[in-house]
């Protein structure tokens, strides 16, 4: 089985310096892409790959590049950003790609730069990822150094300028019309589109914004080729993925495995199945902003289009599971709680409506739960749903709720019944 | 008044930028820095340097979780609120920092040695606990190493 992207990550916790990487293969796709390819080529090479984003939407990379101006008309000024603001709860991937191997995301970078002929980079980290801030920026040192960033990369017309931006902690800067405004010092509210970043975005030109892990992929996909890239994975899907579990497993964690494991296979085979005294209740796919899955989804294969036929997200792939010690209630209520907290407050379905289903789920666990509760609840789950909201936070905010109530709608029920938590 | 050094910081930002504006979070990191909050004459000081209004500074500093409005310990205890860790048992945690420290979600202790503050996911889920103290991540934390944690910073 390969594992292009964590094969060379070492286990003592060091990150692969440049010359460890340049040994183990590192920025020979940035020669062949700046000795011997247009930026036209590697865009469609990227296309034919079927390489979706993995920040959670799953769009197509190859088409978000071949959105933005390109040719002698363009803008001269255009950014090419990396969203490293991995604060999705539940979600630990990117920091695996961050801390152990941040030449594999650079080297990627300069790639997707070229193909979109971005001359300025960022990469947007958390400020609390501060092992990944410090290898990161040694190693856009190094590649400084090496002449891998900078004027006339390996001596070609091709100049790029990438800089380490740490943002000062909100949920929303995530959003990637929202990181733009933090990175133009503004609060991080999310941008109308459109007009799209790929044609108005950092100070009003082109940007493209790609999450970490999609970005890593980029270096083996020119260097091995779109078809190798497809055979990677079990599925529709093609690559690799960064799949993770936590929770009350026995070992919970993070793998680089064939897109299309299914639910079953990562929990019992990977995550070494439940803690001994705990049983499998349920599990959000992919992050706080997906879809319960349960135990009759155990072979639904981890891709994006089969988890979004079995009702859910596969989301950044990181799983978070609930064990049938811990109460649904108090579960999604902590969702909410911090929904509510890192709602931006720009339009109101959100601002108002994520505080008051939160006094509610808190109310059920405190006994104060009414019979309309649950009505309420579910009231919400349609007027904070897509298309009444500017950007995706409510509405990923409403899918473990909706799906708590239909799975496990006996524990909220319960909940009234007992005026408290069952579970306590 | 900004100091010099201040000002150097945040003139080197600016520059990397392509109008002052753009430079306000960094030169609110900046300040933070030195003076561990951004006080009421901070958010002038750095108005007027960057020319916008207090209300704009003050804006974007109350839109972030990690710009502090109002003095802050010596040292900050990050701890990890989010769903994995409430899993895991964060609430353990937080009771018993509750009882060693004698203070809730946003207080400082009487000395001002620790500030502690509830943290969106650390992005550790796998090994839930986690807080951070200062820069330093801490994971799979139990209670019984928590007066070894908290040594270390006088």
């Amino acid at each position: 089985m390969e594992r292009p992207l964590t094969k060379d990550i070492k286990s003592d916790g060091s990150y692969l310096n440049i010359k460890e990487y340049e040994k183990a293969g590192g920025y020979a796709a940035l020669r062949k892409v700046i000795k011997g390819m247009s930026p036209a080529e590697v865009q469609e090479t990227v296309r034919a790959s079927k390489l979706k984003g993995r920040g959670g939407a799953g769009f197509s990379t190859g088409m978000k590049w071949s959105f933005v101006p390109m040719g002698e008309d363009a803008p001269k000024t255009k950014y090419l950003i990396c969203n490293a603001d991995e604060m999705e709860p539940g979600t630990f991937k990117d920091r695996v790609l961050l801390e152990g191997n941040p030449h594999q995301l650079i080297e990627g970078m300069i790639i997707a730069s070229y193909a979109i002929q971005a001359n300025i980079s960022y990469v947007f980290l958390r400020w609390a990822y501060r092992e990944a801030a410090r290898v990161i920026q040694k190693s856009l040192n190094e590649a400084y150094e090496a002449g891998y960033l900078g004027e006339k990369i390996l001596g070609s017309g091709f100049s790029l300028h990438m800089h380490l931006h740490t943002g000062v902690g909100r949920y929303m800067c995530g959003e990637e019309t929202a990181l733009l405004n933090a990175l133009e010092g503004k609060r991080a509210t999310p941008r109308a589109k459109p007009p799209f970043p790929q044609v108005s975005g950092l100070y009003g030109k082109p940007t493209i914004v790609n999450n970490v892990e999609t970005l890593c992929c980029v270096p083996h996909i020119i260097n091995n080729g779109p078809q190798w890239f497809i055979g990677l994975s079990k599925s529709e899907d093609s690559g690799t993925k960064i799949y993770g579990v936590s929770g009350k497993v026995n070992r919970p964690g993070a793998w680089e495995l064939p897109m299309g494991v299914t639910m079953g296979e990562l929990i019992e085979e990977y995550a070494g199945g439940m803690k001994n005294g705990y049983k499998l209740k349920g599990a959000l796919p992919g992050g706080a902003s997906t879809d319960f899955l349960t135990t009759e989804h155990m072979n639904v294969k981890m891709d994006f289009n089969s988890v979004a036929a079995a009702g859910s997200r596969l989301g950044t792939g990181t799983m978070i599971v609930m064990d049938d010690a811990t109460c649904p209630v108090g579960f999604v209520h902590n969702l909410q709680h911090f929904f509510a907290q890192e709602s931006c407050g720009w339009c109101t379905p959100c601002r108002e409506g994520l505080p008051w289903v939160e006094k509610i789920l808190l109310s059920l666990e405190n006994g104060g739960g009414k019979e309309e509760d649950i009505g309420l609840l579910e009231m919400h789950g349609q007027l904070l749903g897509p298309g009444n909201t500017f950007c995706a936070l409510a509405p990923g905010a409403m899918e473990p709720l909706q799906s708590a109530i239909k799975y496990f709608k006996d524990d909220f029920v319960e909940h009234i019944k007992k005026r408290g938590c069952p579970y306590n | 008044m900004l100091t010099q050094s201040e000002i150097k910081e945040i003139d080197h930002e600016i520059g990397l930028v392509p109008y002052k504006k753009a430079a306000l979070i960094e030169s609110l990191k900046i300040v933070q820095k030195h003076r561990g909050w951004i006080s009421n004459e901070s958010v002038t000081e750095i108005a007027d340097y960057l020319e916008l209004s207090p209300a704009e500074v003050d804006s974007v500093a109350t839109f972030y979780n990690l710009i502090f409005r109002k003095p802050v310990g010596k040292h900050m205890i990050l701890l990890c609120d989010s769903v994995s860790c409430y899993v895991m048992g964060y609430q353990k945690i937080y009771r018993a920092l509750n009882e060693k420290l004698k203070i809730k979600f946003g207080e400082t202790t009487t000395d001002k040695r620790f500030t502690l503050l509830p943290n969106v996911c650390l992005g550790c889920c796998d090994r839930a606990p986690a807080l951070m103290v200062d820069e330093d991540l801490y994971r799979d934390v139990t209670i019984e190493q928590l007066d070894q944690i908290l040594e270390k910073y006088v």
